[in-house]
């Protein structure tokens, strides 16, 4: 099959972008990066410079891979990364047009690949259960309900790949705060520091400069790791709770 | 040169806790004054950075991903090994250290095998306390599994997703630190070159993937964490981007390679589709608890698999291992699928495949309970191949998967470079010549809780070295080095993409050096691996330049690396004149077929020492001594 | 944390209130209770509207010209509402424009070409369904609370009022639209205020979805009815 490509080319995080048009020519059991990894060779051969995209794992779990293809994050085949996007999705002679992800908190630093360590400051500001190494109990001491480890271990599926927010009309990280917030948080584990985390990851998250959510839906509908709203809603009920409970909390340890 | 792997002496269930006993501590005052260097962000250097960070040492993190935690080990699906025996179905430390061994086919150390069944149960707690959703039962305690190689249910799962919520909580835990600030982490950084200042390892050269600066680092200690080789071989069941620069850096600089033939192919991957194909994907072993492994009897039968009647199909593991039937170890799998496909009964468009056919579980148990076990990947199965594996057999054929080999270490998980420790994959220490499953996880995790804070410290305390300044003549010469490398491959301007010539060495390794060898084999790739890789670094093409986001170049640095790497491979396996695990000479083999082992000559670990470009590298041996268990033959008939 | 040296010398710390507003989780969460006051309002009022289908009662006077009296006679009930709307008004008005505004500075470079998987219209387009709102209230006070911009306002007698004021067109077009922004406003709002604040739950999120299209549809198609009868001449005075 014979595709025509719009891609964004970006020399480097300062420069100004454009779209080229490439043609490559594919076949249908190819993944999306196999296809652009044909495109590369030709490009190389051509004495042009390859187009950078990142991959790793290219099984849809490390979450590094990541661009839009015609307006949809990581293309068209929903709740799948690109790296496990085939081209049997793709018609022969069709224009495709890959653009990076598309938000302040995630900068271009060259064609398809973009900055995300805003993802890894949100975990720092509170994503985890502080336990020191050595220090845990048995793993079976704490009991924990079936349903609730098996509702945490869907909220902890999230591969950080950051589709959510390149799909949001408001480059809103909150599908990806609020799965880390609602894993922890239904866990008996994290329970103790549930409402700092929440605090701390949603001011943080604001720090880096993304937007806010306003339900829109279409974050669901593109995470590869089918994360559901149910986590943004969780993400908000701790906040509250939070902003209530802290105040309590500061006035008995004696503060204002 | 006499290898001192300083294992304690003393009964084989006292040595750890012997060891512990005798180190040296740092006080806690002191910890902030030394430097570590950690790289890599997997399992093995994520939870290394975290506990040593808390612990009060000044770390510093490196890795080459955009985010530490996508380390390949977030890929692992299966599950860890601990033996907690919460199914009381009879595990113990003891069996779980002696199932290890067995698996590895008796080339392993037993007192590291031991140490890791004794810290395996810690794991687990560890991990829970910081929230890995591992699978729970009804009442609300932890749920296992039973995996290959093993007859007790001794694996903790979280869904198809084990290694990535590990990853996942030791990434936590590292992000917990960055944020106190003890851990200093830099991404897209990758080590280009190790610094070794009066025979110790003082530091690293690193080059930044985004702006391609040089850097410098000095610390008191190097930890290594940088997973396996498994991509010498081009197609592997392993991330894009893993590789071998850094561990091989360090053997170029003194530290010694240990037994890199022993590489794992495992059984369950789908088959190559084309030569377009990047990387191979593993469908979980955990099918094989299920599915039925066949091939047709007859040659070249174009049939349908639904339309071969039931005495017309071959179950082979089932007829030629009636005990473990399909869920023989590794190792055994795929070498007897590789027989069927060199017999011509392979199936599938190359002829490179065997059926797992869910067709009478499916029958048994329904369609329901199939794909509640393994929805997931029956899913991923048909996102490749396009084919519904509810309907149609799946295909599979074995691939690389794991490094068994990599840097040699001591007791204490140091090499012979002192301050230079490794942890993880990137070492040889635990998993002898093959690896069992869901014990990858637990070696990895438990190197960097709960060994390396002991013995780093241990070293520290005891090793006294003056700090090193950054503008010292050996920083600065490290830095020459790798930048002249670098340099030197963006300047050939050939013809050839990397990814040609990896892929040119990669069938090379796989047809002459994969699941069967022999000496006319490893002569073959011994002789054409320098003939590649002369072509190499006359033909490639790297355009683009060095200041930049240039990921031809970071490919370049890794392959070139893997060139000097697959020649020491070969080179070992020539020398190994046995088979044993994942290392199958067709030459020493029992009239049935199996690995035959040579205990009387080859019970020792092979540590590779450089001696300068060009020169064959000098073989060490540390003899394996068994205290404990009996050496036998590997049966699972 | 050092929690207890931390607020032993720290100033008073913000209010829960201020707090909620220096956030965008919180903000939104203000929205909601306001959403909720102004949905309880507009439900309120349409059916203290439908009493115009009741024409007269016993002694000649309009149903809804009594109960405005009843109302207008409540002083003190009356401008507590007033008060609680204004308030709730202003919040939600301008948090959703700072939100808005907020939106544009997290993509600075948008997309060349954005395709939407799976979100309703509505949702897309809450800032330009309550400006229409906002603006539609401002017209409307006008028109049926001073009388400014109707033709022939009579203080107090309500069904000539609407009557009179609906025979006019382009009254009604303006109605029309407010209607049908009013209608997609509250499709998206009424189910987008559980989750924000903090009720998402799969199992009911669902039905919200559901119900809060239905509800919505039928706030926006009853009050059209109200000047398309009075043009259609089925109220008449
Ligand atoms: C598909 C798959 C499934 C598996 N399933 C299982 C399973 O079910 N159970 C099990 O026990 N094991 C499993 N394994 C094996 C196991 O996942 C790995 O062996 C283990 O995770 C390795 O961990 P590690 O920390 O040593 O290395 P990795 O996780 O590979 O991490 C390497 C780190 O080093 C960094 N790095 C490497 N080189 C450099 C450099 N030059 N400069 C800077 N940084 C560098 C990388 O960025 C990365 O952070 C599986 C493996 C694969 C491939
Ligand atoms: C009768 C008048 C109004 C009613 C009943 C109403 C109701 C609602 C409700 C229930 C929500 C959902 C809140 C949430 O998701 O938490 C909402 C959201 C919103 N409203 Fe209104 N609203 C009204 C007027 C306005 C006005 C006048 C404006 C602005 C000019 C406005 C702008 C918005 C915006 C932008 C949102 C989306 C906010 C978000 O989801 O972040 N609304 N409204
Ligand atoms: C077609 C539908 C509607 C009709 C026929 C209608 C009619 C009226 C009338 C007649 C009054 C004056 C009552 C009086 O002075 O006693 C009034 C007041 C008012 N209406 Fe409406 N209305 C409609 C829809 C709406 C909607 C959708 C809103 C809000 C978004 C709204 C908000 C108000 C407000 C705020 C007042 C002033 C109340 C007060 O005096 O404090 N109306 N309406
Ligand atoms: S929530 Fe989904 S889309 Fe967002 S980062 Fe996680 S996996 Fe990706
Ligand atoms: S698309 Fe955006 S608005 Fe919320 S529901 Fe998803 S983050
Ligand atoms: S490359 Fe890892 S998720 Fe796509």
């Amino acid at each position: 099959m014979k595709l025509t490509l719009d891609i964004w080319r970006q020399k480097g995080a300062a420069g100004p972008g454009r779209f080229e048009t490439y043609s490559v020519e594919a076949n249908e059991h190819m993944s999306f990066l196999e296809m652009l990894d044909v495109l590369n060779q030709d490009l190389i051969s051509q004495g042009k410079e390859p187009v950078a995209f990142d991959s790793d794992c290219r099984e849809g779990i490390c979450g590094m891979c990541g661009f839009v293809v015609n307006g949809v994050p990581h293309g068209p085949d929903n709740n799948t990364t690109i790296c496990q996007t085939h081209m049997r999705h793709f018609r022969d002679g069709e224009r495709l047009r890959l653009e990076p992800w598309r938000a302040a908190a995630f900068p271009v630093l060259k064609d398809l690949v973009v900055d995300r360590s805003a993802f890894d400051r949100i975990i720092q500001a509170g994503g985890f259960i502080s336990v020191r190494t050595g220090s845990a109990v048995d793993g079976n001491s704490i009991l924990v309900p079936k349903n609730d480890a098996d509702r945490a271990m869907t909220a902890a599926a999230c591969i950080g790949c950051g589709a959510c927010v390149a799909a949001c009309p408001n480059a809103a990280a909150a599908l990806f705060t609020g799965a880390k917030i609602t894993h922890l948080g239904l866990l008996p584990q994290g329970a103790p520091e549930r409402i700092d985390r929440a605090l701390n990851m949603v001011a943080q998250a604001a720090k880096e400069g993304f937007g806010h959510c306003t339900t829109i839906g279409e974050c669901e509908a593109v995470c590869p790791a089918k994360i559901k709203l149910e986590v943004i809603a969780r993400m908000n009920g701790d906040f509250i709770r939070g902003v209530f409970k802290k105040r309590e909390e500061e006035a008995v340890a004696g503060g204002a | 040169m006499a290898l001192n792997s300083g294992i304690p002496s003393g009964p084989l269930d006292k040595k750890w806790s012997t060891a512990k006993k005798e180190m040296k501590l740092v006080n806690p005052a002191n910890k902030r004054k030394y430097t570590v260097i950690v790289v890599g962000t997997g399992l093995a250097g994520a939870s290394c950075s975290a506990s040593l960070g808390e612990m009060g040492y000044n770390v510093l993190s490196f890795c080459f991903q955009d985010t530490p935690r996508r380390a390949h080990s977030i890929a692992a699906q299966g599950g860890i090994n601990a033996a907690k025996n919460y199914q009381n179905d009879g595990d113990s430390v003891y069996r779980l250290f002696y199932d290890t061994i067995k698996g590895g086919d008796f080339r392993a150390r037993e007192a590291n095998v031991y140490r890791l069944a004794e810290i395996s149960a810690n794991i687990i707690d560890q991990c829970t306390a910081q929230g890995v959703p591992f699978a729970r039962e009804y009442g609300g305690t932890l749920a296992n599994r039973s995996f290959g190689g093993a007859q007790v249910s001794r694996t903790f799962y979280a869904r198809g997703q084990t290694g990535q919520q590990l990853l996942l909580g030791a990434y936590s835990a590292l992000a917990r630190q960055i944020a106190a600030g003890t851990v200093k982490h830099r991404s897209r950084t990758e080590m280009l070159e190790l610094i070794v200042v009066d025979g110790a390892a003082r530091g690293i050269v690193t080059r930044d993937l985004v702006t391609g600066k040089i850097e410098s680092f000095v610390a008191d200690a190097v930890v290594l964490a940088t997973g396996g080789y498994g991509n010498v071989f081009y197609l592997s069941t392993n991330a894009k981007g893993s590789n071998a620069m850094a561990i091989w850096r360090a053997h170029r600089k003194g530290a010694f390679m240990a037994n890199p033939c022993y590489t794992q192919i495992h059984p369950t991957c789908i088959p190559k589709s084309g030569d377009y194909q990047s990387k191979l994907t593993l469908m979980s072993e955990s099918l094989r608890n299920d599915g039925r492994i066949w091939v047709p009897k007859k040659k070249g039968d174009k049939r349908s698999p639904d339309q071969i009647p039931e005495d017309e199909r071959d179950y082979y593991l089932e007829r030629i291992y009636p005990s473990y039937g399909n869920l023989a170890p590794r190792d055994v799998s795929s070498r007897q699928a590789k027989y069927r496909c060199d017999e011509g009964l392979g199936v599938g468009p190359s002829g490179l495949g065997v059926y797992l056919d869910f067709t009478q579980s499916m029958q048994r148990l329904g369609q329901k309970v199939i794909a509640e076990r393994y929805g997931n990947l029956f899913e991923m199965y048909e996102k490749i191949t396009g084919e519904n594996p509810y309907r149609v057999p799946m295909r599979i054929y074995p691939a690389v998967h794991y490094a068994m080999g990599g840097l040699w270490v001591d007791y204490n998980l140091m090499s012979n470079l002192p301050g230079l420790f490794v942890l993880g994959e990137a070492n040889f220490s635990d998993h002898g010549a093959n690896r069992l499953g869901a014990s990858a996880l637990m070696q990895g995790l438990g190197d960097g809780y709960f060994v390396i804070p002991y013995t780093i410290g241990d070293y520290l305390a005891r090793a006294g070295r003056p700090k090193v300044d950054a503008g010292h003549a050996a920083v600065k010469d490290a830095e020459k080095e790798a930048r002249g490398r670098t340099e030197k491959l963006l300047g050939i301007n050939g013809k050839r993409s990397v990814d040609s010539f990896h892929r040119e060495l990669g069938n090379l390794l796989w047809e002459n050096v994969g699941m069967a060898r022999s000496k006319e084999s490893l002569e073959v790739a011994l002789k054409r691996i320098p003939e590649i890789r002369a072509e190499f670094w006359k033909d490639l093409r790297v355009l683009g330049s060095g200041s930049e986001v240039n990921q031809e170049l970071e490919k370049a640095g890794r392959v070139a690396d893997f060139f000097e790497f697959a020649e020491l491979l070969a080179w070992d396996a020539l020398q190994r004149n046995e088979s044993c695990g994942g290392h199958f000479r067709v030459e020493y083999q029992t009239p049935d077929g199996e690995a035959q082992r040579n205990d009387a000559e080859y019970a020792y670990v092979a540590a590779w020492e450089w001696k300068g470009e060009g020169q064959r590298q000098v073989l060490n041996k540390e003899p394996l001594v068994y205290e404990n268990i009996q050496l036998a033959t590997r049966s699972y008939k | 944390m050092s929690v207890a040296t931390k607020s032993m010398t720290a100033p008073p710390s913000p209010s829960r209130l201020s707090i909620l507003w220096a956030s965008s989780v919180g903000k939104k969460a203000l929205m909601a209770v306001t959403g909720i006051l102004l949905s309880l309002f507009v439900l309120g009022h349409l059916l203290g509207n439908l009493q115009i289908y009741m024409g007269r009662d016993s002694t000649g006077a309009y149903l809804i010209n009594k109960y405005a009296e009843f109302l207008q006679k409540s002083t003190g009930l009356l401008w507590a509402t007033r008060i609680v709307l204004l308030v709730s008004v202003l919040v939600h008005a301008v948090a959703g424009i700072q939100l808005y505004l907020a939106k544009q500075s997290a993509r600075p470079i948008p997309y060349q070409q954005k395709t939407n998987v799976n979100s309703t219209t509505a949702s897309r387009t809450m800032i330009w369904s309550g400006v229409l709102i906002l603006f539609f209230v401002v017209y409307h006070l006008l028109h049926f609370t001073t009388g400014t911009v109707h033709p022939d306002f009579v203080q107090g007698d309500v069904f000539h009022n609407v009557t009179v004021g609906f025979r006019q067109g382009g009254a009604v077009v303006a109605y029309l639209v407010a209607m049908v922004a009013l209608g997609f406003h509250l499709r998206h709002g009424l189910y987008s205020l559980f989750q924000s604040l903090g009720a998402g739950n799969p199992a009911i999120s669902k039905n919200v979805f559901n119900w809060a299209a239905v509800v919505a549809t039928l706030i926006a198609l009853a009050n059209i009815s109200f000047p398309l009868a009075v043009l259609a001449g089925l109220v008449r005075g």
